[in-house]
């Protein structure tokens, strides 16, 4: 059990620190949350510079323990997010860097890489949320090409995206689970409908994709025909495992600016208001020790993140969703203000337990391949 | 950073479980609650094998260990709900002439509450004026200590304690049993997650096992993920040594072994009921630990301070 960071290690964090102490004063000043097209902009710029300094590809080719040292400094710092270009760089990309062919990894990674492009995650549909399985957008093979029709929902950045991850189902026959593949679409081709649907936030951060007889070459099908599920699993398993761990630093952060406030405003007098953040903290704490012990799991033995992910997603969706409820509680009758930032996540947050398979989904994970529990309902 | 087990102490894991299977199973567990008392002969051979001297320089005769493994013996000792101060004769080894050897039984006061005072050879900190309460746990005798008072009263073989050289109480005493009572709720957390999930594959009802309905997968799921997060705070506070990551990891340990012991008994049914089924054992052993050594509503102030 060691907690120190090697040599190497340490060198990387100085680097990485140095580099953000110079170029974070001069980012031009952030969008307004609600303007995708104005973060999708701001979100490439940014890309654009990691890249350009080296530090493009952290979230694939450098050792989890940089990432994860990557996620700590950038956030410490204040840097922007991933944002728009979560899905490229956290879940399309490194599938296509896993499943995908030379010519595949040639194509689609570099433009990702340089904030150029940017993709949206057509998984779920109206009938195929968390029965991710069920879906039934069809892809009709004719020629060198697949006709696709269907429709995709909660489609996070489809109004800005670039190119689209898309299960199909390719065999309508076959058992559910294997007659799905994985294609990568481009927005702009001729039948695809964007309708943005607008969160309780006020964003329009995900959209409805109508799919019309689009044509999608067969050459940009990622994994066999048919093979889409396991291939979508190698992408869940880096979505659950590696994507929102920087998140912890996030709320470790925002925890000591919420005890500000509240020493500010008086509110910290209240024992019981204090308990619960110092509770707060003491999970928060031990979400970013787990963090540690699942990515030198990963680092030790070299595959995706497994099941682990899962145990960690559970509580922190759960953790952070309640320190915006204390924030409210510490920030009274401004926790009602939009024009605050923590108003804005607190309503954000009520999406946490839902997105990247639910609580329950997540549970459902844990109990059978964890605790090898048989399938059930 | 590697923040994984070691093979040596992976090894240790192994070897102390082994023993503990040994000198401690159900049998002796289900005999020792019948009886109530402190076992001299398991005490000693717990000194013998180095439960209490872990810590102490080899030259001193001890085994020369730190914190991270000490609290990977702790977790054995919670997962078989292993009986007596444990946690304050090994803090007192060194100190306390006899108690790394296991000849001496050593127990300390703690939130004016004293396990053990009759069956202890000696006794740290406040406990004048002691008087016995019917404790809620079988296998943890306890007095309470009305008010504040001065050390207990020396005494011979056979009777009351003999009063102790009070050990410096540092912050950092006390940090450590409470890091040490916090490995043993981890273990106790795992083990009823353990003995929930086994109950579950093999319990049948319409027609089906129980495991294999959603409102108990989801029981079992919730209780993992609560050791998990104890366990990583526990694991990591031992290496820091920090104060407030101690207090944390033991808020998280007392809340872990304390659900994880509820819901363990409700996946059990009318079973997890009984006194035959060991749950309730688990259940209170879990509740004396936490009020022991930074209960909640402290261990929360200390990490509230820091922030």
């Amino acid at each position: 059990m060691d907690l120190a960071y090697s040599a190497e290690e340490e060198e990387f964090r100085a680097r990485l620190r140095a580099w953000l102490a110079v170029v974070l004063p001069a980012l031009p000043p952030r969008p307004d949350p609600l303007d995708w097209p104005a973060r999708r902009a701001y979100d490439c710029g940014w890309q654009r510079r990691l890249h350009d300094a080296g530090y493009a590809d952290v979230h694939w080719d450098a050792s989890p323990t940089q990432r994860l040292i990557f996620l700590e400094e950038t956030e410490l710092a204040g840097a922007p997010y991933v944002g728009a270009n979560f899905v490229g760089l956290l879940h399309a990309g490194p599938t296509i860097a896993a499943e995908g062919t030379a010519a595949q990894r040639e194509r689609w990674l570099p433009p990702v890489l340089r904030g150029d492009e940017v993709w949206c995650q057509g998984f779920s549909e109206p009938g195929a949320g968390s029965d991710l399985a069920s879906l039934r957008t069809k892809a009709v093979r004719d020629g060198d090409a697949y006709v696709v029709s269907g429709q995709k929902i909660w489609t996070s950045h489809a109004e800005v995206a670039d190119w689209c991850e898309l299960l199909v189902r390719t065999d309508p026959t076959a058992p559910r689970h294997r007659g799905i593949s994985w294609l990568a679409m481009p927005m702009d081709a001729p039948g695809v409908t964007v309708r943005p649907l607008r969160t309780l936030a006020g964003s329009t951060e995900f959209a409805e994709v109508f799919l019309d007889e689009v044509r999608v070459p067969v050459a940009n099908r990622v994994g066999d025909e048919n093979d889409g599920w396991r291939v979508t699993m190698v992408t869940l398993s880096f979505e659950r495992g590696t994507a929102f761990v920087g998140e912890v630093v996030a709320c470790r952060r925002l925890l000591g600016e919420l005890a500000r406030t509240a020493r500010e405003n008086g509110t910290w007098d209240d024992p019981v208001l204090r308990r619960r953040l110092g509770r707060l903290s003491a999970e928060f704490q031990a979400l970013w020790r787990l963090t540690q012990a699942n990515i030198s799991e990963a680092q030790a033995t070299g595959g995706v993140p497994g099941a682990g992910g899962s145990v960690f997603k559970l509580h922190y969706s759960h953790a952070r969703q309640e320190l915006y409820e204390a924030a409210a509680t510490v920030l009274g009758p401004d926790a009602l203000d939009l024009g605050r930032d923590w108003t804005l996540d607190r309503l954000s947050s009520l999406s946490y337990t839902i997105a990247a398979g639910t609580s329950q989904i997540q549970r459902n994970i844990v109990a059978e391949r964890i605790l090898g529990l048989p399938k059930g309902r | 950073m590697d923040f994984r087990l070691t093979e040596d102490q992976r090894a240790l894991r192994k070897g102390v479980r082994e023993l503990l299977a040994r000198l401690f199973g159900r049998e002796a567990l289900r005999a020792a609650v019948d009886s109530g008392g402190l076992d001299r002969e398991l005490w000693r051979e717990l000194g013998a094998a180095g439960f209490f001297a872990l810590r102490l320089p080899e030259e001193e005769g001890g085994v020369g260990l730190g914190l991270p493994e000490a609290v990977l013996l702790f977790e054995e000792a919670g997962r078989v709900l292993l009986p007596g101060p444990l946690v304050a004769t090994h803090v007192a080894a060194g100190a306390v002439p006899g108690a790394a050897e296991g000849a001496v039984v050593v127990t300390s006061a703690s939130e004016g509450l004293v396990p053990w005072l009759d069956e202890a050879d000696v006794v740290l900190g406040e406990a004048e004026g002691a008087v016995p309460v019917r404790s809620v746990d079988p296998l943890t005798p306890l007095h309470k200590v009305p008010g504040t008072g001065g050390c207990a009263h020396p005494s011979p073989e056979g009777g009351p304690p003999r009063r102790a050289e009070r050990l410096p109480t540092t912050v950092s005493t006390e940090a450590v049993s409470a890091l040490l009572a916090a490995a043993e709720q981890v273990g106790s957390a795992g083990r009823t997650t353990d003995m929930a999930v086994a109950y579950a594959r093999e319990r049948e009802q319409f027609g089906q096992v129980i495991g294999g309905f959603q409102a108990v997968k989801h029981l079992c799921a919730g209780m993992l993920v609560r050791a998990e997060l104890a366990r990583a705070a526990v694991r990591a506070a031992a290496v820091t040594a920090d104060p407030v990551e101690i207090a944390g990891a033991k808020l998280l340990a007392d809340e872990a072994a304390t659900a994880n012991a509820r819901d363990c008994l409700q996946v059990h049914g009318g079973m997890g009921f009984t006194w035959e089924a060991d749950v309730h054992l688990h259940l209170k052993r879990a509740w004396v630990r936490a009020e022991l050594w930074l209960p909640a509503a402290r261990a929360e102030e200390v990490v509230a301070a820091r922030l």
